[in-house]
């Protein structure tokens, strides 16, 4: 049941120009012990196929909240989203989160077995073999061949986060949605990850929504940047940053974007940090 | 008082154009047969069986302990050959393993059952957990002398005794198991459409194996001590008696070496579930899986 209508939402036909994911006035809200805490206020943005849409803002502008909304795991108390025009309203394998954690892979699956579960779990494949062709290639294409028994704990932080995104990618979602997949790798493999994910994105031209703190991995990594301002998260800009790449870090038109980008989180900032430190 | 700031000291740089072979010749040097056996798990432990061995046989032997106090280790073994081929000991040993498979088996099964329960919502882990609490501190043998008035005596009573002491460990290690899985595995499990009993299959079980295990690990440690302790209190009125049985009759005819020779089979039988089942199960599991060294 499941697995048919995701595979009738994978062959949906989508109108040209039309976006892929819609989301309207979103307000997000969760609850810890003690407070009830709004991530999102009434957030609008769209999507379309293609788009490396990058989600960009301090820590407490709850965009990973609003991907985990995406992603079907929250409910939103005001607005909505949705997917191919279809109301998100639980997780389901048309789109698929990679996560920051290098826990997300099944430690009691190898490498392939991995990716094997998701696609036939995720209702891609019923044969067994035919998941192994798929997982094979996609491992062969984050470069892994030869680690498709491997398990993950014999595997590097890097290694894992190109398993995920092999994982992820092999479902061939609608939308892949990435929550800091980079973060927690060290600086030289985060750059050598974000190259093969732009490697990646020119072959096949998926569509991702790509969540970061970093200004300026979401100049690399985005085409489009929704710039969200903290406490609770509200969109202050949307940019397009497709023309900046590796090739041009540091010139001139990069640093003013990211300058620009800089100020606009955190010009207001100063002054509240100020005003703390006056008041003590 | 002025602080003294060190100068920074000013160096020319440098680069190697290119890096000769490394002097060493211990990149990768293998080790030694000595060191390689100390490595090895199963020796370790074998010596230290030898030591006790040989220590336990010296001092019977050269403070002539009487064989009624304490028998030597010759005299245990040859007491054991006895028991298995002429007494009953096997079939005593196989009428305990039976009760205790059967308690094992029943035992496990309702412990999953409660932390079933216990995972499917706030209720239900306080279930577990008011229940857990109040039963689990009381020692499973103070139950025996209730269940022998309910169950009469012979096997009922004392697979109900064994349950108390399996069902506690298995259900709150299995509970605990599933409520430290990590939020982004159960995430994964839900992202690929996994619900309900696919989802706690799939995921839930494996992801807290390490925890799973060690409840079974503690289930079975306790059962069997409980299981000979009941079997001593059973006495003669079983039919089969058990393991618990021989040692108690054996030491009414002053057969102290017979009752020393149940209590080693006891010993090998714990010594071989722990460090040949389990671990076989571990090393095929946890190790592999890099849950556990």
């Amino acid at each position: 049941m499941a697995a048919s209508a995701a595979a009738a939402a994978i062959e949906a036909p989508i109108p040209e120009g039309a976006p892929i994911l819609e989301v309207q006035g979103v307000t997000l809200q969760y609850k810890t012990r003690e407070h009830l805490i709004t991530a999102t206020y009434r957030v609008d943005f769209s999507v379309y196929p293609a788009d490396r849409f990058v989600l960009l803002g301090p820590s407490g502008c709850g965009k990973s909240t609003l991907l985990k909304g995406v992603a079907g795991f929250m409910k939103p108390v005001e607005g909505e989203m949705r997917l191919k025009g279809r109301r998100i309203a639980a997780p389901g394998p048309d789109r698929v989160m990679v996560f920051q954690e290098f826990d997300q892979l099944l430690p009691w699956k190898t490498v392939r077995q991995n990716i094997t579960f998701a696609l036939r779990n995720g209702g891609r494949c019923s044969r067994e073999s035919d998941a192994d062709e798929i997982a094979m290639s996609y491992i062969r294409k984050v470069k892994l061949g030869g680690f498709e028994n491997t398990y993950p704990h014999m595997l590097s932080g890097g290694m894992k986060q190109r398993v995920a995104i092999a994982r992820g990618m092999a479902m061939e979602p609608d939308i892949l949605l990435m929550d800091e997949p980079f973060a927690s790798l060290d600086a030289l493999t985060r750059r050598q990850m974000q190259e093969e994910l732009l490697g990646l994105w020119e072959e096949t031209r998926f569509t991702v929504l790509f969540v970061t703190h970093s200004i300026e991995e979401a100049l690399l990594v985005g085409s489009r940047i929704l710039v969200l301002s903290p406490h609770p998260g509200q969109v202050k800009a949307e940019l397009n940053a497709n023309q900046h790449s590796h090739a041009n870090v540091g010139s001139a038109e990069f640093t003013a974007l990211q300058t620009r980008i800089h100020d606009m989180l955190f010009a207001d900032r100063v002054l509240e940090d100020e005003t703390v430190r006056r008041g003590s | 008082m002025a602080v003294e700031r060190p100068p920074l000291l000013e160096r020319p740089e440098f680069e190697r154009q290119s890096l000769g072979k490394a002097a060493t010749t211990d990149v990768a040097r293998p080790l030694s047969l000595a060191e390689r056996l100390a490595n090895m798990d199963p020796v370790r432990k074998l010596t230290v069986l030898l030591a006790a061995i040989v220590i336990w046989e010296l001092y019977t032997r050269t403070a002539e302990v009487p064989a009624l106090i304490f028998p030597t280790f010759v005299d245990t073994i040859a007491a054991l050959w006895k028991g298995l081929f002429q007494y009953d000991l096997a079939t005593q040993t196989w009428t305990s393993l039976k009760i205790l498979f059967a308690g094992y088996a029943i035992g496990m099964a309702i412990g999953a059952t409660l932390s079933f329960i216990a995972v499917s919502g706030r209720f239900g882990s306080d279930i577990l957990s008011t229940l857990a609490s109040m039963l689990n501190p009381l020692p499973a043998i103070a139950l025996l002398p209730l269940a022998l008035i309910w169950f009469g005596l012979g096997a009922k009573s004392l697979v109900f005794v064994l349950l108390h002491s399996i069902v506690w460990p298995v259900a709150l290690n299995t509970h605990t198991g599933f409520m430290s899985v990590s939020e982004p595995l159960r995430m994964v499990g839900r992202n690929y459409g996994l619900r309900n009993v696919r989802y706690v299959a799939k995921v839930l079980i494996p992801a807290a194996f390490p925890s799973i295990l060690a409840g079974l690990k503690l289930g079975w440690a306790f059962a069997w001590r409980t299981l000979i302790a009941a079997e001593l209190v059973f006495g003669a009125a079983s039919e089969g008696g058990g393991l618990g049985w021989f040692i108690f009759a054996s030491r009414n005819e002053l057969d102290i070496a017979g009752a020393f020779a149940g209590l080693l089979v006891v010993i090998l039988i714990g010594f071989v579930v722990e460090n040949v089942v389990f671990r076989k199960i571990e090393e095929r599991t946890l190790v592999r899986w890099g849950m556990q060294s």
